[in-house]
């Protein structure tokens, strides 16, 4: 079963991208898009039945050699069961949603046949996503990583006649190389300390990693955290972490559906769960898990900050999802992995909804982006309304503070970001804490700035555009229902398993509890200075807690690491500041743009330096282009024609250059062909030679 | 048959060769086509034969098989046979050649000779890897210039006769060297027999030449003659200008063959003669090396991104990829070389099929400038797809063979030393770059340059050639296992004699990062 649910996109991909000549454009849609749907049900059944033990699939051999033996293997546990329905359910409402928006795409002129090549690209990377979460050792994981990284290259460069569109895949895909650098790096590493790439093996190391020196570049490091460190560069690429996030907001030149899918709920969550997969190891890395928290937190500040000001619709979504990734990063570096994940689930429905959505918007007012030319739009486009007021309900994070009944009642961004601000605080890492709070004030401003431009007021720009905004068809708004369910839903129903006691979380991520030597990870390495504190309280209650060893179920949380329990138990004032900045940033933004709509200009003029960083995204692609985009060029134009040209032409081989000419001369008087019999009956003369004495020889 | 398959899979090209030359007359149309059927055919029935080499070869065992051993004259011998390390590249080249004379259907100007050099080229390069007497390996070795030079110099671009002579001096130039060091190889060990020489040990005690301590002595000097011949056939930086002048000179089926099969002459040398032969030397040098194929990697990437011809950027590109090779085999362990053998077998499908690419446009706008191209996906969708797929490989996609290469040989390096592996882990990052950005500008876009609006897509023959290279390259990816068992032991003797000679000679070399 996880095999057909794993090759089924593919086998839709090779029909859809092969195959539409034979059977037709339609049909190979339709069946790209019901393969999909296969695969859904499919992963619903295996996430609903799993039981809790890892399984592993050996499907076939791929790089042996020497002590390096990989496979094509599936690895079946919580983890990968989680990503499994994330990934399919998405995928397939997707792939729903794109017989609407892509019907009649102006991109495109008339007769160009487009619709199998984009469902192609998607069933591909739903195929290479699916590779990634399913992999048992970490190349093959890094195959997944790749071709996702490939998927999202050719779907961000999809409107190949852009310019625009082209610069971003190429943006996209070489910055994805830079964290891959990391990530490539780190596995060479753990070869060479573990003499394996499987998970398995890797993680019944992690606690002899987390003692042993790594002599790496010019110095000595523990090698547990270097490992992590480089791990995670591979992480921030794909999740577009602070410092590698700049192809995220370009890669909006894709088509929407593909924006929902690739970049907003699935493909920007692989470096998620890799720290979330890697967390046996991660355990041991405490210097790591700070750096981690560190950029996850400054990425959250930094991408809210610039959200605020932006103005193309889909920018504003982009950043959004740069920013709640922060969040997840923030939670897997504090040792909350579940809760990571939770909120990696619940973040995949309202962020593909809020995306959806506002491709429905796109697709009726005719491909307008920009938010200025929207406005009033409620009752022209009254569903594709309400699901962008659902999901901007359970990105804000709306629901109702200290009530508990059984679970916590909100939406589920309600639920799961507050449970990353909690562990937060509970992990005494103040600075992430309070950086994520002002976050959620800015997370909380620039979606409901987003609600009022486009929804409230009055219509703006094109008269005849806004006149003939319509509704989307059908197969656009019945993903958006289903999505609906889960933004609002999901949060409550996975409270328990992704952030309940320890005992329920543990049973969920399958760890047997079984005792086993009790590692104290923090004891081991003298570092982790960050959260060693939070050992301190709560500890008494959970000392016989039972922790696996590492690897035993997905996750692992060492016995030292109680911020999941703490996080429970945190003063009610830290509870109530995501409410609060929620509040905040909703006030803020009504009166901004509801109360009094010259406030915003009237603002950006006077504080016109801090306006211009912001809408230039703090200025990173100037800096980037400055500092690596055109040296780059100019140093291999130089090495080119001074390097090859003078140097070593011109000296080394300097002899040879007084020689080339007199022979060109030679050549040129002989050219009438002589020259080449010459050589010829040479060459013709040496063959005979040796053909001869060999078969003379063999008379012999 | 079976004890003479080897000489049969040589020289079938060669008679062929022999055939057109004496019998066949004219340079009508009627003559042409017989040519290039003659010379398909003969190419076909080779690739047959060596199948037979395959299926009959026993990958456990790391010994020569199909061995050969004849008296010749003057008291030489002919020997020829393969193993683990060799029988891939004979695979290589019976594979690619039918490839490369179908993809010359379209010549027009001397079509009987042209088949003939490519005839006898198949001879020689299948020679070089069989090739178990030194005096026939260097026959075999040197004389594979000529036809090269000849395709070059009579059927090339405009600069032709610069390009073939600096291609025929520098690699010349650098084989002298070698047979020096061949004739003192035979005078310290009284044969030319390789599996003899392989077994011998070469003298390494440290001396001083003009004042110089000399460690690991001859061998060390050895090493250094042979690694002028084998660094110029690589090429590595910095003798690798001649690389990229014949690449823009040389006839789309030349460069096929010169980046497939006659730049892995240059790395089989180093895992035939330099490693086992002389492993002390490789052991003093090797660090060097290692530091020549970093730069390499580095250099020519970034040289790469700069180019505004696009066979001069896959040659730039081929210099970098060559430099994990070296990287690899000079990292000595399984990894490194099984990697670097890996990146050559498969960098003769991606690279033969990116210049293969490039003829196909050439063939049609006769110009190779990148700025002259652009929309092409427009017209040609066909090809937009297969020069995506050889572009993808070509910065080592996993999924493809040029993964597994790059990745086996990174691996092995960081083993050995950290800081040759972050910088040759760099070339992941640029290698993207410029491989894209080429296909950015030749392929995507919209299609505005009034020349291209009537280019059309591959022809039947076209995509005939290149499903057969589509189809390795996805294979060897995906199921790495036919090359890597077939090296798999061969290298591990190798190294495990390799480990032993250092250890012995109680050779110390420092190298940094480990």
């Amino acid at each position: 079963m996880e095999t057909i649910l794993l090759f089924a996109p593919l086998v839709g991909a090779l029909v859809c991208g092969f195959g539409w000549k034979l059977i037709g454009e339609q049909a190979a849609c339709v069946i790209a898009t019901g393969l999909l749907f296969l695969s859904a049900i499919l992963s619903w059944i295996v996430f609903l039945t799993f039981d809790g033990t890892m399984q592993q699939i050996e499907i076939l051999r791929w790089i042996q050699s020497g002590t390096l033996d990989t496979s094509w293997a599936i690895r079946l546990d919580r983890l990968t069961a989680i990503m499994l329905i994330v990934i399919t359910t998405v995928s397939s409402l997707v792939h729903l949603y794109s017989f609407g928006y892509m019907a009649h795409d102006e991109n495109f002129r008339e007769g160009e046949v487009y619709k199998p090549r984009f469902f192609a690209y998607l069933s591909f990377f739903t195929f290479a996503m699916l590779m990634l979460v399913t992999a048992d050792n970490l190349v093959q994981m890094f195959f997944g990583w790749e071709g996702v990284g490939v998927a999202s290259y050719l779907l961000i460069g999809f409107y190949y006649r852009k310019p625009s569109a082209n610069a971003a895949a190429i943006k996209a895909f070489v910055v994805n190389r830079v964290g891959d650098f990391g990530f490539a790096l780190g596995i060479f590493g753990l070869f060479f300390l573990v003499d394996s790439i499987n998970f398995s093996d890797i993680f019944a190391a992690a606690p002899e990693l987390a003692e042993t020196e790594l002599s790496f570049l010019w110095a000595d490091w523990n090698a547990a955290n270097l490992i992590m460190v480089l791990l995670f560069i591979g992480a921030m690429g794909k999740s577009a972490q602070l410092f590698l996030h700049t192809w995220l907001p370009d890669a909006m030149e894709g088509p929407t559906p593909v924006s929902a899918l690739i970049h907003a709920a699935t493909m920007v969550t692989a470096g998620v769960f890799l720290v979330c997969r890697m967390s046996p190891l991660l355990e041991f890395a405490p210097e790591a898990k700070t750096l981690i928290v560190i950029l996850g937190s400054l990425t959250a500040f930094f991408a809210a900050t610039v959200g605020l000001v932006q103005n193309d619709i889909k920018r504003v979504i982009a950043y959004s999802t740069c920013s709640q990734l922060g969040y997840m990063f923030v939670a897997a570096g504090v040792g909350v992995y579940s809760v990571a994940m939770f909120h990696l689930l619940t973040h995949a429905f309202f962020k593909a909804m809020l995306f959806l959505g506002a491709g429905s918007v796109i697709h009726a007012m005719h491909h307008e982006q920009d938010m200025r030319n929207y406005g009033g739009l409620r009752k022209k486009i009254p569903y594709t309304f309400w699901a962008m007021m659902i999901g901007t309900l359970a990105i804000t994070g709306v629901g109702i503070p200290l009530l508990y009944v059984g679970f916590p009642v909100g939406f589920a961004g309600f639920v799961s970001k507050d449970a990353i601000i909690e562990s937060a605080y509970a992990a005494d890492a103040g600075g992430a804490f309070w950086l994520l709070v002002v976050s959620a004030l800015f997370t909380s401003f620039y979606s409901w700035r987003l609600m009022f431009m486009t929804f409230y007021g009055k219509p703006r720009g094109d008269k005849h555009t806004h006149e003939h905004a319509h509704e989307s068809p059908r197969t656009m708004l019945a993903p958006l229902a289903v999505l609906a369910v889960g933004a609002v839903f999901s949060g409550m129903v996975f409270y328990k398993p992704f952030f309940g006691s320890f005992e329920s979380v543990e049973k969920f991520f399958g760890i047997s509890g079984e005792k086993h030597a009790i590692v104290q990870p923090y004891q081991l390495s003298p570092v982790g200075v960050a959260y060693a504190a939070s050992e301190g309280e709560g500890k008494d209650d959970h000392g016989a807690r039972h922790v696996g060893e590492p690897g035993d179920g997905a996750i692992f949380m060492a016995e030292s690491n109680t911020v999941l329990d703490d996080a429970h138990h945190v003063p009610k004032w830290v509870k109530f500041s995501p409410f609060i900045a929620m509040l905040l940033g909703f006030v803020t933004a009504w009166f901004f743009y509801i109360k009094d709509t010259s406030l915003p200009r009237r603002l950006a003029e006077s504080q016109q330096p801090l306006y211009q960083f912001l809408l230039n995204k703090w200025y990173f692609d100037e800096l980037y282009d400055v500092v690596f985009v055109r040296p780059a060029k100019w140093i291999g134009g130089f090495l080119w024609r001074r390097g090859d040209g003078n140097v070593i032409d011109g000296s080394i081989n300097g002899v040879a250059m007084g020689i080339v000419p007199f022979f060109t001369r030679l050549a040129g008087r002989a050219q009438s062909g002589f020259m080449f019999h010459y050589a010829f009956a040479m060459v013709i003369g040496i063959v005979i030679l040796i053909s001869w004495f060999a078969i003379g020889g063999s008379a012999n | 048959m079976q004890d003479s398959l080897l000489s049969l899979i040589i020289f079938i090209p060669s008679v062929a060769a022999a055939i057109l030359a004496l019998f066949l007359r004219g340079d009508d149309e009627a003559a042409q086509r017989n040519a290039k059927w003659v010379a398909l055919a003969a190419t076909t029935l080779t690739f047959v034969l060596s199948i037979f080499l395959y299926t009959g070869f026993d990958p456990a065992n790391p010994d020569f098989q199909f061995v050969e051993e004849r008296e010749w004259l003057l008291g030489l011998q002919y020997k020829m046979g393969v193993d683990g390390i060799s029988i891939l590249f004979v695979l290589l080249t019976t594979f690619l050649m039918p490839l490369v004379i179908a993809s010359c259907w379209d010549v027009k100007t001397r079509v009987k000779d042209y088949m003939i050099a490519f005839l006898v080229l198949e001879t020689l390069m299948i020679g070089v890897f069989c090739a178990l007497d030194l005096i026939l390996f260097y026959l075999f070795f040197e004389a594979g210039l000529i036809p090269m030079f000849l395709i070059i110099g009579i059927w090339g671009g405009k600069e032709r006769i610069y390009a073939s002579f600096k291609f025929f001096l520098y690699t010349l130039l650098g084989s002298v060297l070698m047979l020096v060091a061949m004739i003192y190889m035979y005078l310290d060990a009284g044969t030319t027999d390789i599996p003899t020489l392989l077994s011998h040990q070469f003298g390494s005690e440290n001396f001083s030449l003009l004042g110089i301590q000399i460690m690991g002595g001859a061998q060390t000097l050895m090493f250094l003659a042979f690694f002028a011949s084998f660094a110029v056939k690589m090429p590595m930086w910095p003798v690798h200008t001649w690389l990229p002048d014949a690449h823009v000179q040389a006839p789309t089926a030349g460069s096929v063959v010169l980046a497939a099969i006659l730049l892995k002459m240059g790395g089989y040398g180093f895992l035939r003669f330099s490693l086992p032969m002389f492993p002390v030397g490789s052991e003093v040098m090797g660090p060097l090396v290692l530091w020549l194929s970093v730069i390499a990697i580095v250099y020519t990437s970034l040289v790469a991104l700069a180019q505004h011809d696009m066979k001069k950027l896959i040659a730039y590109s081929s210099v970098a990829h060559m430099g994990y090779v070296t990287m690899g085999i000079f990292a000595v362990n399984q990894q490194g070389i099984d990697g670097a053998i890996f990146q050559m077998i498969s960098h003769g499908f991606i690279s033969g099929a990116l210049f293969l690419c490039v003829g196909v446009i050439y063939d049609r706008m006769h110009t190779r400038e990148i700025d002259a191209y652009g929309g092409l996906v427009n017209r040609m969708p066909a090809y937009a797809l297969i020069f995506m797929l050889f572009t993808m490989a070509n910065v080592g996609l996993p999924g493809t063979s040029g993964f597994i290469g790059e990745f086996l040989t990174l691996m092995g390096i960081f083993q050995k030393n950290t800081w040759i592996a972050m910088f040759a882990t760099t070339g992941v990052i640029l290698s993207a770059a410029y491989a894209l950005w080429l296909y950015r500008r030749v392929v995507m876009g919209d299609l505005i340059k009034e020349s291209l609006k009537s280019i059309t897509d591959m022809t039947g023959r076209e995509r005939a050639i290149f499903a057969p290279l589509v189809f390795m390259t996805i294979l060897f990816g995906v199921y790495p296992a036919p090359i890597l068992d077939m090296i798999g032991p061969s290298v591990s003797a190798l190294i495990n004699n390799y480990t032993t000679a250092v250890l012995d000679s109680g050779i110390v070399t420092h190298m940094a990062g480990h």
